[in-house]
């Protein structure tokens, strides 16, 4: 009797396992109806096999779903989806794409990658944040997977790694291209630092802006800081600025906090010049907030929603028309980078029964000799080092939208 | 096995059934059964296990609620971090390094369930609760100010907790590498742990642990948490003793975090939270207070589940919340116990495991 206890119980552990590996089959077949009717496939292929037999290449995504940064990874996958299906729209090569979840976590980030990999992905877009694109793209370095993530934006992403690339700007790009601006534009101004001390783009952003600050002279009289806890109230923060003296308050953070920054800013009568980067973007269309309160603040973005030409208000229209918002930066990259990978494997000649690595190999020599322009830039390039080059613009808020500054 | 004790025989099949797993799982793997995203999760599965086993010897077996477990774990995950990528140039053998992280970080864990326990123990219930959940909070924050780099001058630690110093004050040399960047967490680690050092792990803690709690100790422990008073009238000293399960339990997560920390390039303090001791605190608490074979399966399972039902898509996440209540609630009622009791003939010796 005891004995056929531990052996059920064994079994029970091992099948939990199996369980797993057999659960992501299902993935393949149920994930049909949402990657476009357009593809042939019915869910075919081993899960070791890395070559797909359906004629599509497989593009694996992973971002937050749920969780806390769901917004970014919902906003990326919508986005691709998109372009994703525009690109089978128009027959040629075709795509099956596979977006899962990884909470913004490096550890969930291994196991969706994983999973991904069991399905057959060929190529990945994402991940979507820094940590869990630092996690995974080690696991993905030893694979030789290519990489295109559309918005973890430290260095730490694509350091030592020759398959992984950005699509957005690297947090010291932005840390110092807004020193730079500033030091350009508005040098003689007393600046203030407001910044999340455990975030880590945050944190990136303000150490190498406060470096290049320093180099070029300009003077920095006041830095504060907050956490995830501590993000609700800046009245202190915000008192030392104003007692300080200064008149420019640099804002490397993200528009939720921000946004409560410029209220108190306002009730308590202090009104510097508010310059923000691209975690900024996004305030304009947030739910509940008066967006007379973010008159005249400046931020580095590489994407408007109202910018006047004709990708971008297709894209928005085709954003709103399906998913009833306006798409903001995360969406817009997520477009981009479906393209930009749909655009190395055609000019590299991959086919879709193409192993992942071999992809890889080719996409990384392609992809350094590519030019796009894109929604978030113009001949965006990209270095060996996987970084891409684009010019940052900066954008100033007037009566509700973007205006060039 | 019939002439064997009935506690001693259960744990010998509990073992034996761990070992076949271990081989199961192995053989698999070796033939490729195992698909990447199995394969991928026997690490974490292993920590997790651990966790669960080291958090019942206070939970079940001291009977405090502990709500700061996952403190422990990045206490170990970043002192095993630290140890294993000082240790690159001087050790170039893999399993040492693991050895010697996890044991570091068990010996720092230990340390600090120490320093914790002073003040903790000496309350009871739900205050031990929530001033262990505080310290779970601290040791997060203080990671989270930490700035550790290596060269060949030797490890460089920087206390940044106005958080206005980077990673140039480290002031290391052209071929030194950061280790711990504050808030960004360790990032660049070289991945070493492997499942069989997971599976050691979960043995060495098994053993550990089943042999305090059959031993002098181990039966003080109980008396204190089933009559604290009547154990303290028959000259038990109740802080000492509670101190050994609650520096032990610390220890033994210290390593798990150690070999969690290992598994991946990128690990940030903020993991290491409230929900993570939540999360192993419902591993314990679905497979039995006290009950060491009870956390080993609960681990297991709700580790694989929510990786299982990736093909939900949205659903994920409410699917797997639904099915731990469900089965909260089946384990939980008189039919599914008396169903489960006709197994248990083996049970009716001592009751703990």
């Amino acid at each position: 009797m005891k004995k056929a206890l531990s052996l059920m119980l064994a079994l029970v552990m091992v099948l939990a396992l199996a369980a797993c590996g057999g659960g992501t089959q299902p993935a393949t077949t149920t994930q049909q109806p949402d990657s476009g009717s357009a593809s042939t496939s019915t869910g075919s292929g081993t899960s070791t096999a890395s070559a797909s037999a359906s004629g599509a290449f497989k593009f694996g995504a992973s971002g937050p779903l749920t969780g806390d940064a769901a917004i970014y990874g919902k906003a990326v996958m919508n986005a691709a989806q998109i372009a994703v299906d525009e690109i089978n729209a128009k027959g040629g090569i075709q795509i099956e794409f596979n977006p899962q979840d990884d909470e913004a976590d490096g550890e969930k980030a291994v196991n969706a990658y994983n999973t991904l990999m069991d399905w057959g992905m060929q190529v990945m877009v994402g991940p979507v944040t820094t940590g869990s694109a630092i996690a995974a793209s080690a696991v993905a370095y030893n694979d030789r997977t290519f990489c295109l993530t559309p918005s973890a934006s430290s260095t730490d992403v694509t350091a030592n790694k020759d398959n992984m690339f950005q699509l957005c700007f690297t947090d010291p790009n932005q840390g110092t291209g807004s020193a730079d601006y500033i030091a350009a534009n508005m040098a003689g101004h007393k600046i203030a630092v407001i910044y999340r001390n455990d975030d880590a783009y945050s944190q990136g952003i303000r150490d190498t802006f406060v470096k290049e600050a320093a180099a070029k002279g300009l003077q920095v009289v006041y830095e504060g800081t907050f956490t995830k806890d501590t993000q609700t109230d800046f009245s202190v923060q915000l008192g030392k600025a104003q007692s300080e003296g200064a008149d420019l308050l640099y804002l490397p953070i993200y528009y939720q906090p921000a946004s409560v920054i410029l209220q108190q800013a306002k009730s308590m009568n202090y009104a510097p010049i508010f310059f923000g980067v691209d975690g900024m973007d996004g305030i304009l269309t947030m739910e509940g907030f008066d967006t007379s309160l973010a008159e005249g603040v400046m931020l580095l973005t590489p994407f408007a929603a109202d910018a006047d030409n004709d990708m971008t208000k297709a894209f928005v229209a085709e954003y709103q028309k399906r998913y009833g918002e306006t798409p903001n930066q995360f969406a817009a990259d997520g477009y981009d980078v479906v393209y930009v990978l749909y655009n190395a494997l055609t000019a590299s000649g991959c086919t879709p029964d193409m192993s992942s690595a071999e992809i890889c190999e080719k996409l990384i020599a392609e992809i350094q000799k590519t030019t796009y322009n894109g929604l978030t830039g113009e001949n965006m390039t990209w270095s060996a080092n996987g970084e891409v080059s684009k010019m940052p613009t900066a954008v100033v808020i007037k009566d509700g939208v973007y205006v060039s500054a | 096995m019939k002439n064997l004790k009935p506690h001693t025989r259960r744990n010998l099949i509990t073992f034996i059934g761990l070992a076949v797993v271990w081989i199961v799982v192995t053989v698999l793997r070796g033939q490729g059964v195992l698909g990447r995203s199995a394969s991928g999760l026997l690490v974490p599965i292993c920590c997790y296990v651990v966790m669960a086993l080291s958090l019942n010897l206070t939970v079940g077996i001291m009977g405090e609620l502990s709500l700061g477990h996952a403190g422990f774990m990045g206490i170990g995950a970043f002192t095993g971090i630290i140890v294993s990528q000082s240790l690159m140039r001087a050790v170039p053998s893999v399993p040492l390094r693991l050895i010697a992280a996890m044991l570091v970080g068990a010996v720092f864990a230990g340390i600090f369930g120490f320093l914790i326990g002073i003040p903790v123990l000496r309350l009871r219930g739900d205050y031990l609760a929530i001033v262990t959940l505080a310290f779970g909070e601290i040791i997060k924050e203080l990671i989270t100010c930490l700035l550790v780099g290596v060269d060949e001058h030797g490890l460089h630690i920087i206390f940044n907790y106005k958080g206005l110093k980077g990673v140039e004050d480290l002031h290391l040399s052209e071929t030194g590498q950061v280790i711990i960047k504050g808030a960004q967490g360790a990032t660049g680690t070289q991945p070493i742990a492997t499942f069989n050092a997971g599976m050691i792990l979960i043995f060495l803690t098994l053993f550990i642990i089943l042999n305090v709690i059959y031993s002098r100790t181990g039966r003080a422990i109980m008396a204190i948490r089933d009559n604290r008073i009547a154990a303290e009238s028959v000259g038990i000293e109740i802080t000492r003793h509670k101190m050994i399960a609650f520096v032990m339990s610390a220890a033994m997560a210290g390593a798990a975090g150690a070999l969690y920390g290992l598994n991946y390039s990128n690990l940030v303090a903020a993991k290491f939270d409230f929900n993570t001791s939540i999360l192993v605190l419902v591993f314990v608490v679905l497979g039995g207070l006290g009950n060491m074979r009870g956390s080993i399966i609960a681990a297991v399972l709700l580790y694989v589940l929510p990786e299982a039902l990736r093909s939900m898509h949205d659903y994920r996440m409410l699917i797997y919340a639904v099915v731990l209540i469900a089965v909260m609630l089946a384990t939980n009622s008189p039919i599914a116990q008396s169903f489960f009791a006709r197994f248990r003939f083996g049970r009716k010796g001592g009751d703990e495991e």
